[in-house]
């Protein structure tokens, strides 16, 4: 019993020093400490309100993970924190909300979240539903293989070569835009989730796998050099923050948000995303127009 | 509705690749679930060991962690297929125990006298179930048979999120995620697929019921 116990205290401070080891002293989103909004707009209400509901992805490492600590870290995250902070509320305030990429619409229109920032691709279908703010990142869809793959250079040599198959995951951007690409829909394998492609990847079912090149870049570092990227970025994923449609006001508010805080804004890269080997630190993309 | 109607084309095609998912692994499932039955019942320990602890292990385990083993445990092993066939492979698996159970009912209700009867005049194990035991256990074990199938039906949803891809599970997938279009109606299409397939069978379970009742 006593060792038991002793091996417990041993473990619960091993993982003390460790959580301490990862939360970095300097990562703090600056707060705006007086906010002044006009009445009725949606910054007013969430500024009166004190809280804020978010709506992230809970499983894309350097993006929006959801960890040991129960809250989720990434760039999205951080992005988030910095258009929070703009409106007087801070990080312990923040409710995070799973948003996978089959309900952020639903959950932006049904009024669960305020806005929404889940490597959320900009197009004309989406914006039916909902406003987009931003983009606040340009993100290209790529192919990762194994590293001992030679005959894959890019998306033209998928068609060349049709016993290889394609993974990617069901009913995203990515896995609707390589089609165009394939010999024919045999070659591409879907799944729920990226995990899975990488087993597939990795356990040699698969061959190919494709998505935005931040995501396979998590993939490729937790690899140990069982994987590589191949090719130039073939497409333009410009993520935006997603927000209820037509709101014009709070749209505008956080494209200047962002503007003003370019340097929280490169410095939030740095520590999540900027930490895979091979990323290049973004620039603030121009803001499209809010309607 | 109109996410449905203006994509009535994906429904169709996904609604095929169901289908034809559906119809092997009932067939494998019937098949597999016989031969288990059979062990389950049969004069040599061993087969009855060996179907017990199938029926015990598959039975008592989720369909999801079946069909894990078999996307993702096969191929560690070497073992490298479509996943239209390991899809179906875990199914006709976590099935087949189910139909064994249902059709082990049935053997049951066969009075032990027919098999007496069947040895008394010199048939053999194989001879005694396939020509009296069998035809008698699948005309009471339909009511039974038929719930074990409509749920593998339904569960070949499951099947959808290991790979498959183009299925009715993938088709909704599809609408909501990478096209925006609400949950409510795209799901409403999905169901209605999944209906047309299990009503049906429904009804022709009823049909074959009444085709193959016996007076007793």
């Amino acid at each position: 019993m006593r060792i038991k116990k002793l091996g417990a205290a041993a473990a619960a401070l091993v993982l003390a020093g460790s959580l301490a080891a990862c939360g970095g002293g300097d990562d703090e989103v600056e707060v705006a400490s007086e906010t002044d909004f006009e009445a009725g707009t949606t910054m007013a209400e969430i500024a009166d309100r004190g809280t804020v509901t978010v709506g992230t992805k809970f499983d894309q490492p350097g993006f929006g993970l959801l960890g040991l600590e129960d809250v989720p870290e990434g760039f999205d995250v951080e992005v988030a924190k910095i258009i929070a902070g703009a409106m007087g509320i801070a990080e312990e305030d923040i409710e995070w909300v799973q948003a996978t990429s089959d309900i952020r619409e639903q959950v932006i229109e049904d009024g669960d979240v305020d806005f929404v920032v889940a490597t959320y691709t900009i197009n004309d279908e989406r914006k039916q539903r909902i406003t987009f703010a931003g983009p606040y990142y340009e993100a290209g869809q790529q192919l990762m293989v194994a590293s001992d793959n030679d005959s894959i250079e890019g998306p033209e040599d998928i068609a060349d070569n049709p016993d290889m198959k394609v993974c990617s995951v069901t009913g995203s951007t990515p896995s609707e835009q390589i089609r165009e690409y394939l010999a024919d829909d045999d070659q591409l394998v879907l799944f729920d989730i990226y995990d899975k492609c990488a087993d597939a990847l990795s356990n040699g079912q698969v061959d190919i796998v494709t998505t935005d090149n931040v995501i396979l870049l998590g993939f490729v570092s937790k690899s140990e050099g069982e994987f590589k990227l191949v090719g130039e970025q073939f497409t333009e994923e410009p993520y935006g923050i997603g927000i209820t449609k037509g709101d014009v006001e709070f749209c505008e508010f956080i494209n200047e948000t962002l503007a003003e805080n370019e340097d929280a804004y490169l410095a939030a890269w740095d520590r999540t995303a900027g930490e895979v080997e091979g990323t290049e630190k973004p620039e603030l993309p121009e803001a499209d127009a809010c309607a | 509705m109109s996410p449905v109607i203006d994509n009535l084309d994906l429904y169709w095609s996904g609604f095929l690749t169901s289908l034809e998912f559906i119809v092997y692994s009932l067939i494998g499932s019937m098949i597999l679930g016989t031969v288990i039955a059979a062990f389950r019942v049969s004069p040599i320990a061993a087969l009855r060991g060996f179907g017990s602890a199938y029926v015990t292990v598959v039975r008592n385990c989720p369909l999801t962690i079946v069909l894990f083993f078999m996307a993702f445990g096969l191929p560690e092993l070497g073992i490298n297929r479509s996943y239209f066939f390991f899809g179906i492979a875990g199914l006709v698996i976590y099935t087949s125990a189910f139909v064994c159970e249902a059709l082990r009912s049935g053997i049951n209700s066969v009075s032990a006298g027919q098999a007496e009867a069947a040895r008394a005049i010199g048939l053999t194990f194989t001879q005694t179930m396939r020509e009296v035991v069998l035809p008698q256990a699948f005309r009471s074990a339909i009511p039974p048979l038929g719930s074990v199938q409509i749920a593998m039906f339904k569960n070949s949803a499951v099947a959808g999120a290991f790979g498959i891809g183009g299925d009715l599970y993938s088709v909704g997938k599809t609408l909501t995620s990478a096209r925006g279009f609400e949950y409510i109606p795209v799901l409403t299409g999905v169901a209605i697929g999944y209906l047309i397939i299990t009503l049906s069978a429904g009804l022709a379970l009823g049909l074959l019921e009444r085709k193959v009742a016996i007076a007793r």
